[in-house]
């Protein structure tokens, strides 16, 4: 027999408190999963398509310019885990929103990743169309620092034994750091400067013609895709060894009980 | 307000009653100045054209070495829990923090500079230059020091995180502060970043006592 509070509460329920519980996230997620997870290889496989058999090879650069199909989307994944992570942060600090913090330690590597894959492409690039791997030019040296603060995020929540300390201590200083990283940005063009001005989002339009621009956009969405799918699934991971620790500590108190 | 001067005159005298620490934090200064020149070789020019840069480094890198003493003992012997009690905002316990760090540490920096002048053969207004640039930068890397070092005061081994975790924040500092100070044919340039500097500097001093406040709350509860 049900009593009456629960069917109260059931009511109640509304998408704040269905993403907002761990038990309601495990629930739907899991049917989230494979649909994000099919639409991500679909998309890469198009996108792979396109980047390699239907997309001219630039005048210039000749076929390095295919590298542009990886690298993008992973430096614009760079940036939006971050943000997402800031947003994550408010709602640790502000709204003290249980899933916040979760889906923040489950983003950080996935950030740092992204910000590598950026970095590397990015010197496999840099070396046949610029003739280095590595240039201390403004973007790239923005980019590097990026990857630093995502490994201090990372050391800073492994450093802590309380997670749930580590959620609020971490979410100050992912806030910090986002606050830091327009200033970071300034400061290092300020310094130096080499890399091609931004050419897709433009108050006038894209510089790039629609048959590079095409697989560019298939790819990002591909990687984004890839990043929701990872990211539940860290997310879900992290909720599971919170729940075996919180077991095992429970175990432990009952057997100091019986002993 | 007399709290708070107070609050300052503790953690003076707390330094001043044991000096080692500071003449131990400016040896460690001017050893990265004594070391430099057997790394790069002697040559005079080379020196005076890095001079300033090297100064920075090793300002930066000795602030850091001090991080561990700003709320490490507070926290060990029950006063940082009492001064969060205190008549005065924890926000401001947090300025007087930064202004007692930035006093035991970056001033007697800048007085052990002219030492690494003579080394690096910097002429005297190059010398002036990078005095100045560390006069209005040091308060920023203050702040930014005393943050971290507030993110990790729950932590045993918070003395070797806080640095990675400030670095990368400091960086801008870093960039206007080194060339604030170089001098020759890049002092126009250096002009136009000294302010730079000073606005980046007194923003973040000016933000940092509630960003530590908050630090301090969240590691406490």
């Amino acid at each position: 027999m049900e009593s009456p509070l629960d069917t109260e509460t059931a009511k109640k329920m509304t998408w704040f408190d269905r993403i907002a519980h761990p038990g309601q996230f495990l629930m739907w997620s899991r049917y989230v999963l494979l649909p994000l997870a099919v639409g991500s290889a679909l998309l890469f496989v198009l996108g792979l398509w396109f980047a390699f058999f239907n997309s001219p090879p630039d005048y210039q650069m000749g076929d390095t310019v295919r590298i542009m199909y990886i690298h993008v989307p992973n430096a614009w994944l760079s940036q939006f885990v971050y943000a997402l992570m800031a947003v994550s942060a408010i709602g640790t600090l502000v709204w003290r929103h249980p899933m916040a913090d979760v889906s923040m330690k489950a983003a950080a590597p996935l950030g740092a990743a992204f910000t590598a894959m950026a970095l590397f492409t990015g010197a496999l690039w840099g070396r046949p169309t610029w003739g280095t791997f590595w240039e201390w030019d403004g973007r790239m040296t923005s980019t590097l620092i990026l990857l630093l603060m995502y490994l201090g995020l990372i050391a800073l929540w492994r450093a802590f034994d309380d997670q749930l300390r580590a959620a609020k201590i971490v979410a100050v200083l992912t806030l910090v750091g986002a606050i830091n990283i327009p200033v970071i940005k300034f400061s290092v063009d300020w310094w130096n400067t080499l890399h091609q001005p931004a050419s897709v989002f433009r108050a006038d339009g894209p510089t790039m013609p629609p048959e590079i621009l095409t697989p560019l956009l298939v790819m990002s969405l591909a990687f984004t895709f890839l990043f929701g799918v990872l990211h539940i699934v860290r997310m879900r991971t992290e909720i599971f060894r919170r729940r075996v620790k919180s077991l095992e500590r429970k175990r432990a108190l009952e057997g100091a009980k019986t002993s | 307000m007399s709290a708070f001067l107070a609050l300052i005159r503790r953690d003076l005298r707390l330094t001043l009653r044991a000096p080692g620490e500071v003449l131990t934090l400016i040896l460690f200064f001017v050893m990265i100045g004594v070391t430099v020149p057997f790394a790069i070789g002697p040559d005079k020019v080379l020196l005076a054209r890095l001079a300033p840069g090297i100064v920075w480094i090793a300002a930066l890198l000795s602030a850091l070495l001090a991080l561990d003493r700003l709320f490490r003992p507070d926290q060990e012997d029950g006063s940082l829990r009492a001064l969060r009690h205190a008549d005065i905002s924890l926000e401001a316990v947090a300025l007087a923090k930064l202004i007692a760090y930035w006093l035991t540490t970056a001033v007697p920096l800048m007085l052990a500079t002219p030492l690494l002048a003579v080394m690096m053969n910097m002429d005297m207004a190059l010398l002036g230059r990078s005095l100045v640039s560390l006069l209005v930068g040091t308060p920023g890397l203050a702040a930014f020091g005393t943050f971290g070092a507030a993110l990790t005061v729950s932590l045993r081994h918070g003395g070797l995180i806080a640095p990675v975790l400030i670095l990368p924040l400091s960086i801008p500092i870093l960039i206007f502060g080194a060339s604030a100070a170089a001098g020759g044919a890049l002092a126009s340039a250096g002009n136009a970043a000294l302010l730079l500097l000073a606005g980046l500097s007194l923003a973040v001093t000016a933000l940092s006592p509630f960003a530590i406040a908050l630090a301090l709350r969240l590691s406490e509860d």
